[in-house]
């Protein structure tokens, strides 16, 4: 295995975070006051309680969920889409790596970066509610779990888009409203029966409760087909990146 | 002669069925410049592309210091450098941080003597803490080469390393060139300009269409092909050869002041000593005389003529 590879392509992508440093601190720190400003404070005043958890902290886990998945997509797909862009993937290409080789220093980065920006959202949620995790190894696993497999995913659309266009329909229109229609400010339990069963079609609604139950035991299904979904959609991820390896997909003609 | 490089009846088909490569069979030898010429969409860079393992060839096999390139593709990339034709480099990273970067690309520790001593000798020393973005074309040409080098390869590849840098660069990669052969490097070079495979190759090849015409010593090449002019100026306008002299390889300039006699060089006779006597014995006073020995470029050109024409006939 060429580990220095692995170390200079994950150092390369971090140095591109540490570069930006005011804007990856700042950005989730930003918003994430914003969420609680908005939804916490104006809105949250006006509901008391979700299954017995403060409205304002039943948010904390949706809203770094929602950070993470977007971070994790945008970081990714950036990370591999730009070398393709600019031409410098020859470099990839013609050195004595393996795609796994590269995909563990991209990937690595991208999943690491998301968790940085995850731990800065919670530290700054925790400014605003007084924090609880019930189950801190739970919480971690999916913590982990989301940021390796939405950077993954993040990967497979970097190689999949010839465009700056198309790398940015995935995640604007298809991760940000599964998202928000996934339970992150809500529980699914208060929607009407019929968006009930529309909900649970949507793989995001299992990542926020699993994730919502790591801290407050408070979920909309079980824990274990919450982190079963999220276990089979890394599956799916890696079996994608494997094929596209294989066959070279827009990376080796 | 020992090869480094073996190319063996590889072709190379894209997914939009357009066949870049046709059956090409090539060897480099150990230690040597070997430049390969050809028009635009020759297949020049599909074939480094297949070497370096950049692009897969449809059939063939590609063997590089003895290891098969697809099958041993670890060994054979650790043991080749390439320099892009596009100035294909990034914008934020320093100078410094990317020729680190290639370097432990292929695998090799961080070794600050070495990057130190690759800068100094592409003069980009100073230069080392700048933006890439910052850096001319000709800078971020060195750049290239010093990123190709930074794992100390012992086959590189220079695809059209001298495209858009001014005559003094040209040199100055020139000299690089040559002191890279010197410590035993195999370079293969693509380029459009003539006068460079001229001045640092030592084999040519030619290719045209995915097709490998030849490829030959560069001094056998010029013998072999080459043709010599003596051109002759008159003292006087005269209206037509005498006609003891006139053939084909003969012409006269419209002004009647020139006489242009086109010879093999490699030829046991070439007629120079009679032609002058008939001159003179027709009359006809010589003002000056000058010999023309006929270019790579000319060689170059006639080649891929004579190729284009003969797929028109078929």
């Amino acid at each position: 295995m060429n580990i220095n590879a692995i170390a200079v392509i994950y150092r390369a992508e971090m140095m591109r975070a540490v570069n930006t440093l005011f804007q990856t601190i700042a950005s989730p720190v930003i918003s994430t006051s914003l969420y609680f400003v908005v939804f916490g404070s104006a809105i949250g005043s006006r509901i008391e309680t979700i299954d017995g958890v403060s409205y304002g902290l039943f948010i904390v886990p949706g809203l770094t969920m929602l950070t993470l998945l977007t971070q994790s997509i945008s970081n990714a797909s950036f990370g591999i889409y730009f070398p393709k862009f600019t031409g410098t993937i020859y470099e990839i290409l013609s050195a004595p790596l393996s795609f796994h080789e590269a995909l563990i220093g991209y990937v690595g980065a991208a999943a690491t970066k998301s968790l940085v920006v995850g731990t800065i959202i919670l530290l700054t949620a925790s400014l605003f509610v007084e924090m609880r995790i019930e189950h801190p190894v739970w919480m971690l696993v999916f913590l982990f779990l989301t940021c390796i497999t939405f950077s993954l995913f993040g990967f497979i659309i970097g190689i999949w888009a010839d465009s700056f266009e198309k790398l940015q329909i995935v995640p604007i229109l298809v991760i940000t409203p599964l998202v928000f229609l996934g339970g992150s400010f809500y529980s699914i339990n208060m929607l009407p029966p019929f968006w009930q069963t529309v909900s649970f079609f949507n793989p995001v609604v299992y990542l926020v409760s699993g994730f919502r139950w790591s801290f407050f035991e408070v979920s909309d299904v079980n824990v274990w087909t919450s982190f079963s979904v999220i276990a089979i959609f890394l599956v799916l991820c890696l079996a994608m990146v494997s094929w596209m390896f294989r066959t070279g997909y827009k990376l080796r003609q | 002669m020992d090869n480094i490089v073996s190319v063996q009846n590889v072709s190379k088909v894209y997914d939009n069925g357009f066949q870049a490569l046709k059956n090409i069979n090539l060897n480099i030898r150990r230690g040597e410049i070997l430049a390969l010429l050809g028009p635009n969409g020759a297949g020049k860079t599909t074939l480094i592309s297949t070497i370096t393992g950049i692009v897969n060839h449809t059939s063939g096999h590609i063997l590089v210091d003895g290891f098969d390139n697809k099958k041993q593709f670890r060994e054979t990339r650790r043991r080749i450098g390439l320099v892009p034709q596009e100035l294909t480099i990034g914008a934020f990273e320093t100078v410094w941080n990317t020729v680190r970067f290639s370097r432990g690309l292929f695998g090799k520790h961080y070794d600050v003597n070495l990057i130190t001593s690759l800068l100094e000798k592409l003069s980009l020393l100073d230069k080392k803490d700048d933006q890439l973005r910052m850096l001319s074309g000709g800078m971020k040409r060195r750049v290239l080469i010093a990123k190709a080098l930074s794992h100390e390869p012992m086959i590189l590849f220079l695809d059209e390393p001298t495209a858009g840098v001014d005559v003094e660069l040209r040199k100055d990669m020139w000299h690089v060139i040559s002191e890279l052969q010197a410590q035993g490097v195999t370079i293969i070079l693509t380029t459009h300009y003539i006068e460079e495979a001229e001045e640092i190759a030592d084999r040519i090849g030619v290719i045209n269409n995915g097709e490998l015409m030849l490829v030959e010593d560069k001094d056998v090449l010029m013998s072999q092909l080459g043709k010599k002019q003596l051109i002759i100026d008159l003292k006087g306008a005269t209206k037509e050869l005498p006609s003891s002299i006139k053939s084909r390889n003969i012409e006269l300039s419209s002004d009647g002041l020139t006489i242009t006699y086109t010879y093999d060089i490699n030829a046991d006779a070439v007629g120079i000593t009679s032609l002058l006597q008939q001159l003179k014995d027709n009359g006809l006073v010589l003002k000056d005389l000058n010999t023309k020995q006929s270019s790579l470029e000319e060689i170059f050109v006639g080649l891929v003529k004579d190729s284009s024409s003969s797929r028109k006939n078929q």
